[in-house]
């Protein structure tokens, strides 16, 4: 059969394992960008910055502070999750009466910020953070490294995880509730301020997290949010504004047509996302699993 | 007339700068069913709204339980034990029926259980189900009004619950009103049909540009009727 379509199955299963790699990062940040956009209104352009933040954070925790992967795998998101709640109660929270356009300009500006702060510590060639889970199995077709078959566990687990929150939960419909009428939602005697500044940090702590997921795989640049963000948002586009299993759905779905794309036409493999996110424009322009406001 | 479980005084209220509240002062007593009478702009759910602190601005004195909640936000104010119930109803279309009686949190000890509420309003219990936006507005009001039974406040702000409902529906709402005011709630209504808050109410407020202008007890209505007649232009 694989011989039929002209490809071998080493070839085609390595690109689909690359893909669904890609699509759990894509899932996990486009998964934080949905919740903050869903509840808040806010376009979260510093979304990369908090990526590259959590990956450098578990840098940072190692050496200058021991703690091993695991453990940053828990503090960095925490950490970097804070720091999203400083930002929003100092900065994003006095931007809700206005037009988006400002949230949007705000969050981008921050991010250049932050990746000069980090470009100007710690140079742009990349700092390298040791796979905790070496080694890997053969699965007869292919070989499967540990650690990538970790990544995609850990980010299928912790959307689920999310959307069962938003979508299952008491607090969850408190947030779904807020979307539409903050003001009564208060007035049944919730913090909605409190609630909206911690759903930002949540979103970060997304963010974070899939930088700490990163971390072992990709050198450790200031830039490496800037490019994949460019993706992720694509991902959102094509998923729709604030669908949370759309989110997740388009994000490991695009991912895997990323991979089959490299097998089967690697020219198109850096735009196919992009062709998509056009195709879905046209014909649904509220994106695949949206609805349209 | 007892002690006041609400005390509002002298409280003036701002949209930006449309002045909308001038002076407004009334009482109600615990237990009490009260109504706040008065023509559309008269200041009636701007009240309501101040009472709640929606109200982008506002000064005065508005005690509740002897508790001053001027410059309390709305979540702490709710917490005080008052529910409000608006006048578009404020039903969460993305929530089911379920997930909308839920969601105000209980406040204090001693409000309605969930077959308490279906007993008052058994079609409810039907569309558990439905997704707040395929209700229709009588079933609608009826969710709008069952939720905040739950929280355990003492004093319901209930504004217009009668508003473009069919004639059984409103003959309804109000035996729950009823109901709810042999429980021993107190029950602020706003409200344009006077007829229906006859049937309802011990005291009505009638309400002219921001500020109380009269108080009917209801069993002088009848005596009052062509005064009345003059206030609401009807």
């Amino acid at each position: 059969m694989f011989e039929l379509i002209g490809v071998s199955p080493q070839a085609l299963f390595g690109q689909l394992l690359l893909g669904l790699i890609n699509g759990a990062f894509y899932a996990l940040l486009s998964l934080g960008l949905a919740v903050i956009f869903g509840m808040m209104n806010v376009i979260n352009f510093t979304h990369g910055a908090q990526y590259m933040m959590g990956a450098f954070c578990a840098w940072m925790l190692l050496n200058y502070a021991g703690v091993p992967y695991w453990g940053a795998l828990v503090l960095a998101p925490i950490v970097v999750g804070s720091t999203g709640v400083l930002i929003e109660r100092l900065f994003i929270s006095r931007l809700y009466h206005l037009d988006h356009l400002y949230g949007l300009l705000l969050t981008f500006g921050l991010a250049l910020v932050i990746e000069g702060v980090f470009r100007s510590q710690y140079g742009i060639s990349g700092l390298p953070y040791g796979n905790p889970l070496p080694g890997g199995t053969n699965l007869g077709f292919m070989f499967l490294p540990w650690y990538r078959g970790w990544v995609v566990v850990v980010s299928l687990a912790v959307c689920l995880a999310t959307w069962f929150l938003i979508e299952k939960t008491r607090l969850g419909s408190y947030l779904r509730a807020a979307t539409e009428r903050p003001d009564l939602v208060q007035a049944f005697g919730i913090n909605v301020p409190r609630m909206i500044t911690l759903t930002y940090g949540f979103g970060v702590g997304l963010a974070a997290l899939a930088g700490v997921l990163a971390a072992p795989i990709y050198a450790i640049k200031p830039d490496i949010g800037a490019n994949l963000i460019i993706v992720v948002f694509a991902v959102v586009v094509i998923g729709g504004m604030g669908s949370i299993m759309g989110s997740i759905l388009t994000g490991f779905g695009l991912g895997i047509l990323e991979g089959l794309t490299k097998v089967f036409y690697p020219e198109a493999s850096n735009t196919v996302i992009f062709v998509v996110m056009a195709i879905v424009l046209m014909l649904r322009p509220q994106g695949l699993f949206g609805t349209p406001r | 007339m007892p002690e006041a479980q609400l005390a509002v005084r002298e409280v003036h209220g701002w949209y930006g700068e449309s002045h909308v509240l001038h002076g407004m002062s009334f009482e109600v007593a615990a237990g009490e069913v009260v109504t706040l009478l008065g023509r559309n702009g008269a200041g009636k759910t701007s009240t309501m709204r101040a009472i709640m602190g929606m109200l982008p601005q506002r000064t005065g004195s508005i005690a509740f339980e002897g508790r001053e909640l001027i410059g309390l936000s709305s979540n702490r104010i709710a917490r005080a034990g008052i529910a409000y119930c608006p006048e578009e109803r404020g039903i969460f279309a993305s929530l089911n029926v379920r997930e909308n009686l839920m969601l105000p949190p209980v406040v204090k000890p001693g409000g309605f259980g969930i077959e308490q509420i279906y007993a008052l309003f058994p079609n409810l219990r039907e569309r558990s189900t439905s997704q707040g936006a395929q209700l229709s507005g009588g079933e609608q009001q009826m969710l709008a009004i069952a939720r905040i039974l739950r929280t355990g406040a003492k004093l319901l702000l209930l504004d217009e619950p009668t508003e473009g409902l069919a004639p059984v529906i409103v003959q309804h709402i109000g035996e729950a009103i009823r109901t709810l005011r042999r429980q021993g709630f107190t029950i602020l209504l706003v409200e344009q049909n006077f007829r229906f808050a006859a049937t309802v109410a011990d005291r009505h407020y009638v309400v002219e540009y921001g500020r109380v202008i009269d108080m009917i007890p209801n069993s002088a209505l009848p005596t009052y009727r062509e005064k009345l007649q003059s206030y609401l232009g009807v």
